[in-house]
């Protein structure tokens, strides 16, 4: 019983966390708490809240997508480029350059599942390579002009909701059915924690590595388009970065980094804590230098923390 | 009598929490003698050598050297007084020279530079008192597993080592580097330097060795003159121990006119020429020491390894199963030998454990449903009187024998018409390990299942099987039928030298 009780209250730890933060940001400056604040910081998160949904499949399984924030980057010139230069349909704009996201994704399965590179490697090339690919579409240039209908996305609002909270929440039911429902879900989690158990227990071990970077690719793409529709513009630069500030929500949710441990719920939390993070430290008039150096350290503390349990775990 | 051996093993006990690795333990090395240490795989021989490098320390015990008392040995200790083992794995840098690896660790010296060509010259020195002919500028990576070996024995005696312990020497070898690694043994003895020389096999052991000591189940059996003994005497007094253990008792239920499966000169995984026949509802003991190739053979009917000749037959058709997903499909189970790195997801619920290898076949357009998740889980733990809680305990919570229930939960649940059992029963208490001989029979027995059995256990092996085939290095030396099993006759097979082709 008392094991349970402990159990439960490690589980939910980063909840408490969250409202920790909560509160300590409304006592050093009260406008944080305000609706029209809570709103900005829902959307200001949903873009990492996306993608942060793939990065935790590939996460469970053991692996790293560090090609996320240049799959944004590349999707959002793409997409922009499709309507504005190509004269696209929107829906099919969007579709396409989704499908383009998804395969990019399947390229670092390929590269990591068939050919045996490291994760780390292989899409940090990715990485790279897609953040040219940008700079080559557009020639460095933002791309404008797009229609009303596709400010929606990322400007429009259900209600008081914005539309990328509920595109970012309809993608956490999607990820979280993936993770419970199917058995691809169990599959994640049996590869990340033994590779060669789940092998013998018959799991095709090849074909789910390709699934998984396939759909971070994916929901990088996705995020890549809201993003493209929140700012109106195609920026060249637009998703620098953004694998960092992605994978420290993941792992601030408690996935494992060593794979085969995590939950799609608190991984939610820790996106609205990175958010929150933001959002109160430029209300605090924080110095974007001093900024940079406190996510670092939440990251560092994050995966320290779950190494360190690894560790008093087998010791 | 002190004087007259350089090494002597004082009733050596080593407990290890729950086992009793050695009891009372003694040895006596004379100098300039070759002694074998033989027992089967568990006897501990290893165990026994490794009080004497310093890796384990007795419990109780005395170790003397040269007439030195010690109450226990240290890496350090052990080399200063001249020990030194070489064993299966070596410990040298595939990247450097022969030179490097003679002198790792104690590179000879100019200043601060260290001296290549004085590790080169003493390097050839070493090598010439072996008779041997190593450049040694060659990378070890391009010298032979022969040469690799000749480069170790080198470095122990260029370090003056006066005892020198060899585990399974032959075991990686060729015939030819056999014979040569042979003759540098000789010459070493010749200089006056004592071996412990351990081997499975036994034509080694009556070529080399001056004495034999005998090992089994931690104890002290007897010291043999090599020349006086014989060898039908030395296999008895390694496998004859009282059999004790008792069997469930089964029915003979196989049908002899079914062939499950059948192999026919299957080649690969280090596997030579396979070939047997498998009876619906027949468990076929394999029988052998540890390496001798089973989990190899069952690596190969499961698509976990790739075979590259020869033909499998299983229900009647050819089958090539490229993965153990294959192979499922098929009806093939494996239980594998090491539970908790092949065997059990410890992260992972009993549940999700169970239903692994049956999701797919449960699920709608990949969607799992959970009704029938549970009920297959539910029907396994009730089945297998698995002890928990709760089915979404984790599988890491669980003791061995209820973790080996689960694996076993699992086969059961996917249905196999064939399961492949590999030492079923490692670090099982007595308990489940009947409980475990139980579901066997029930298998065979009530189900109609075919079991393939791989234990090192000699008693379990003839409590269990219907026929066994002893495999020794890569190929198939013997098949007994169950009015023939005897442990002297298993023991013969597993240890017969396999001539290359």
């Amino acid at each position: 019983m008392k094991d349970k009780v402990v159990y439960q209250l490690r589980d939910k730890a980063i909840w408490v966390v969250f409202v920790i933060l909560f509160i300590a940001f409304t006592i050093a400056n009260s406008t944080f708490i305000t609706p029209n604040n809570l709103i900005m910081i829902a959307r200001q998160v949903s873009m990492y809240g996306i993608a942060s949904i793939g990065m935790t499949f590939v996460i469970l399984l053991g692996g790293i997508d560090l090609a996320t924030g240049s799959i944004i980057t590349f999707i959002n010139i793409l997409c922009a480029y499709f309507m504005v230069n190509s004269g696209m349909n929107m829906f099919v704009a969007i579709l396409l350059s989704l499908v383009v996201a998804t395969l990019i994704g399947t390229l670092n399965g390929f590269m990591v599942s068939s050919i045996g590179m490291p994760a780390l490697i292989a899409t940090f090339a990715t990485q790279t390579i897609f953040k040219g690919f940008a700079y080559i579409l557009c020639g460095g240039r933002p791309v404008n002009g797009f229609t009303t209908a596709f400010k929606v996305i990322g400007q429009g609002y259900v209600g008081p909701i914005p539309v990328p909270v509920i595109i970012m929440i309809v993608c956490f039911a999607l990820g979280s059915f993936i993770l419970n429902k199917t058995y691809f879900g169990r599959y994640f989690y049996a590869v990340g924690g033994n590779e060669e158990a789940a092998k013998l227990s018959g799991i095709r071990v090849g074909r789910v590595k390709y699934l998984v970077y396939s759909l971070s690719g994916l929901f990088a793409g996705l995020a890549g388009i809201v993003m493209l529709s929140r700012t109106n513009s195609g920026q060249p630069t637009a998703g620098d970065g953004y694998e960092f500030d992605v994978i420290t929500c993941v792992v601030l949710g408690g996935v494992s980094v060593t794979g085969g441990y995590g939950k799609l719920s608190n991984v939610a939390a820790g996106v609205l804590i990175i958010g929150a993070l933001t959002n109160g430290m430029v209300l605090m008039n924080v110095n974007s230098y001093i900024q940079m150096v406190v996510k670092g350290l939440v990251l560092a503390f994050a995966v320290g923390f779950d190494c360190l349990q690894k560790k008093r775990q087998t010791t | 009598m002190s004087e007259e051996y350089v090494l002597q093993l004082q009733h050596i006990r080593k407990e290890y929490p729950g086992v009793v690795a050695l009891k009372d333990v003694s040895l006596e090395l004379k100098k300039g003698e070759i002694l074998a240490l033989i027992g089967e795989n568990g006897a501990g021989k290893s165990t026994l050598i490794k009080t004497c490098s310093g890796a384990v320390i007795p419990t109780s015990g005395k170790i003397l050297v040269n007439g030195k008392e010690y109450s226990s040995m240290s890496p350090q200790l052990a080399s200063e007084n001249g020990i030194a083992i070489i064993y299966q794995e070596f410990n040298n840098v595939a990247e450097l020279s022969a030179a490097e690896n003679l002198f790792l660790g104690r590179p000879i010296k100019k200043g601060i530079i260290v001296d290549k060509a004085a590790m080169e010259r003493e390097a050839v020195k070493a090598f010439e008192r072996l008779h041997i002919n190593i450049n040694p500028k060659t990378l070890m990576k391009n010298l032979t597993v022969g040469y690799q070996q000749m480069v170790e024995i080198a470095k122990a005696i260029q370090q003056e080592a006066k005892i020198l312990i060899m585990d399974e020497p032959s075991a990686p070898l060729t015939s030819a580097e056999v014979e040569s690694m042979f003759e540098v043994v000789e010459h070493l003895r010749k200089e006056g330097i004592s071996i412990i020389y351990i081997s499975h096999r036994l034509e080694e052991i009556y070529r080399l060795s001056d004495r034999i000591v005998v090992l089994r189940d931690g104890e002290y059996v007897k010291t043999l003159i090599t020349e006086e003994s014989h060898v039908d005497e030395l296999i008895h007094l390694m496998v004859g121990r009282e059999l004790t253990e008792s069997y469930p008792p089964r029915k003979d239920c196989v049908d002899r006119n079914t062939v499950v499966l059948e192999l026919q000169n299957v080649t690969g995984n280090g596997d030579e020429n396979m070939n047997l026949r498998l009876h619906k509802g027949e468990i076929l003991g394999l029988g052998g020491l540890v390496g001798a190739g089973r989990t190899e053979l069952a690596q190969l009917i499961f698509g976990a390894a790739k075979k590259k000749s020869g033909k499998m037959i299983f229900n009647g058709k050819e089958i090539n199963p490229k993965s153990p997903r294959e192979a499922i499909d098929l009806g093939i189970a494996l239980v594998p030998e090491d539970r908790k790195r092949h065997g059990a997801l410890l992260g992972v619920s009993i549940k999700n454990n169970i239903n692994m290898a049956v999701y797919e076949r449960n699920s709608t357009l990949s969607v799992i449903d959970s009704k029938k998740e549970r009920e297959v889980a539910e029907k396994q733990r009730v089945d297998m009187a698995i002890k928990t809680p709760s089915l979404d305990q984790l599988v890491k919570n669980l003791s061995g024998g209820n973790q080996q229930k689960v694996i076993l939960g699992r086969w059961l649940a996917a249905n196999s018409e064939l399961v492949i059992f590999d030492e079923p029963t490692r670090g099982i208490d007595v308990g489940a390990k009947y409980e475990i001989y139980k579901l066997m029979n029930d298998l065979v027995e009530k189900e109609g299942k075919t079991i393939l059995l791989i234990s090192s256990e000699m008693e379990e092996l003839m409590g269990m099987s219907d026929r066994i085939i002893v495999l020794s290095e890569g190929h198939m030396t013997g098949e007994l039928s169950k009015n023939e099993f005897d442990q002297d006759k298993i023991m013969a097979f597993a240890s017969a030298a396999v001539k290359e082709g």
